[in-house]
């Protein structure tokens, strides 16, 4: 069933009794030519453009859970093409193009809200370094503004900008940043890989992938043995278990991020603003929520809940920032995993068995690469070769020390991002 | 998540400051090779349940301590010093 504004006001002429489940339920069959495990954002998007750019049709993706059911419907929806080093920077240049024929191309109001992404900086030196950084996003083709105090000021009324440990000087405004309705993100894609022949398989645990001869076969689930002449892992927090089902170490370690979000108020914060000094960031939900984070718990979890510490420091951080949010009551807070590599950017690569493929290390940037990443893993898979813009994802790179990505310059170890 | 130091007793997370996996205790000697530092410097087996972590007591006596914990429910099973720990690999 194809979506638009005429169906919604027939079907709610007559009761709303035509709609139907938007993807089926199947058991697995035997064999596919590609089983994806991982039905998350980035496993659904890999299925769905194998099936429409690759025209690939015996494809499966195996998901644990149910469909939506982690990361992906558990983020803080933030997309943003603001990234400096080469490698990066085509990346998520391209992932933002993606998103922005999100909508049309899958038929699904992903609800993509271009509000602006404002990164505040506090000290003549980070103002240089925004500067640069503006300046690689422009080079890129994307946008980005310079905003004084001042012209933040007419923005952002509401922020303290005479703080005493970080002043305000300004902002870097990247006009097409965004947030997005994650959950749709997920449902859009889940119904155009469905649409195209793609077989969801949820409830199904992988226990063990098939290797005979340095060649994947096929793997093991809790639904039964499924033979695939291609596997490829998009696991996000759980990398390092599935790798190990292949005998493979991987340059990752599971760390916890919390999110928090408010009691729904009017309309108050218009933009996405992002206090990197403070490791903190807000936006607002069109359910008027306050959507907000802070840096990660700093220490290996896969609990999907933090501990008390962190929130103490992002409700300190929000009142440094924007003192008027005091009197608003946090509604809830979760806790997700993250697939931290050591110099905080991902991997899409193939590994040293042959027909076997991964995509982790998303960090703590995983939603904006939805898109993206999904193109660039199909290509992979589809092709041998690695997408245009995902040259830079390689596995090998902290073994030789070429093309390590170190987006913060903070240094290529764990613990660091 | 509360850690017991075992100078000053059960103390607050907020006291101490989180290094890593323990691998620390087994460095590889300087000419181990690429394969063995590669090994220790960025591979990780990043278990989901039962780990052993080096944490800092930064706030409080600034013992490195070798801690035993469950990744899945918080859980702090037992820590030692680490240069106990380390002796007992020896």
């Amino acid at each position: 069933m194809r979506y638009s504004a005429l169906k919604v006001f027939t079907q709610g002429l007559t009761g709303n009794k035509g709609w139907r489940p938007v993807w089926r339920n199947p058991d697995p069959k035997p064999e596919y030519d590609i089983v994806i495990i991982g039905g998350g954002g980035h496993g659904l998007s890999t299925a769905y453009y194998l099936a429409k750019k690759h025209g690939l049709k015996n494809i499966a993706v195996l998901e644990k859970g149910y469909i939506g059911g982690g990361n992906v419907g558990r983020n803080t929806t933030i997309v943003r093409a603001n990234y400096f080093l080469p490698g990066n920077s085509e990346f998520y240049s391209h992932s933002m193009k993606l998103w922005e024929g999100l909508s049309q191309d899958l038929n699904f109001n992903v609800m993509l809200s271009q509000r602006g992404v404002i990164s505040l900086f506090h000290s003549d030196g980070q103002r240089d370094a925004f500067v640069r950084r503006g300046n690689a996003m422009i080079n890129q083709g994307d946008d980005a503004v310079l905003l004084d105090r001042d012209g933040l000021q007419k923005m952002l009324p509401y922020l303290d900008y005479d703080n005493g440990r970080f002043p305000i000087y300004g902002g870097l405004l990247h006009p097409r940043g965004a947030t997005a309705r994650h959950d749709g993100v997920a449902w859009g894609y889940a119904r155009g890989a469905d649409q195209r022949g793609v077989d969801l398989i949820q409830n199904c645990e992988v226990t063990g992938i098939d290797i005979v001869g340095g060649k994947v076969t096929g793997v093991q689930t809790t639904r039964g043995a499924i033979r695939a002449k291609k596997v490829g892992i998009v696991v996000a927090g759980r990398s390092g278990q599935v790798a190990e089902m292949a005998g493979m170490r991987l340059p990752i370690e599971s760390h916890v991020l919390q999110a928090f979000v408010s009691e729904g108020l009017k309309p108050a914060i218009d933009h996405v603003i992002s206090f990197g000094m403070g490791h903190f960031y807000i936006s607002q939900s069109d359910k008027g929520g306050l959507v907000f984070g802070g840096d990660l718990d700093f220490y290996a979890s896969y609990a999907q809940r933090g501990n008390l510490p962190r929130k103490e420091q992002v409700m300190e951080a929000a009142m440094t920032l924007m003192p008027m949010i005091g009197k608003a009551k946090v509604l809830r807070s979760w806790g997700g995993i993250m697939d931290m590599t050591p110099d905080g950017s991902p991997i899409i690569d193939k590994t040293g068995t042959d027909g076997l493929f991964i995509d982790c290390g998303w960090c703590y940037g995983g939603f904006k690469a939805v898109p993206g990443s999904g193109d660039a893993f199909a290509h992979l898979i589809a092709t041998g070769q690695p997408h245009e813009t995902a040259r830079g994802f390689r596995l090998d790179r902290f073994r030789t020390g070429q093309g390590i990505m170190d987006e913060e310059g903070t240094g290529s170890q764990h613990n660091l991002h | 998540m509360r850690i017991t130091c075992p100078h000053c007793g059960e103390r607050d997370l907020r006291e101490f400051t989180y290094r890593g996996v323990a691998l620390a205790l087994d460095r590889p000697a300087p000419d181990a090779g690429a394969a063995a530092w590669d090994d220790y410097v960025h591979l990780r087996d990043n278990p989901a349940g039962m780990t052993r972590d080096l944490w800092y007591h930064s706030g409080g006596c600034g013992a490195w301590l070798v801690v035993t914990r469950d990744t899945i429910s918080h859980d702090v099973i037992s820590s030692e010093l680490a240069s106990t720990a380390r002796r007992a690999t020896k």
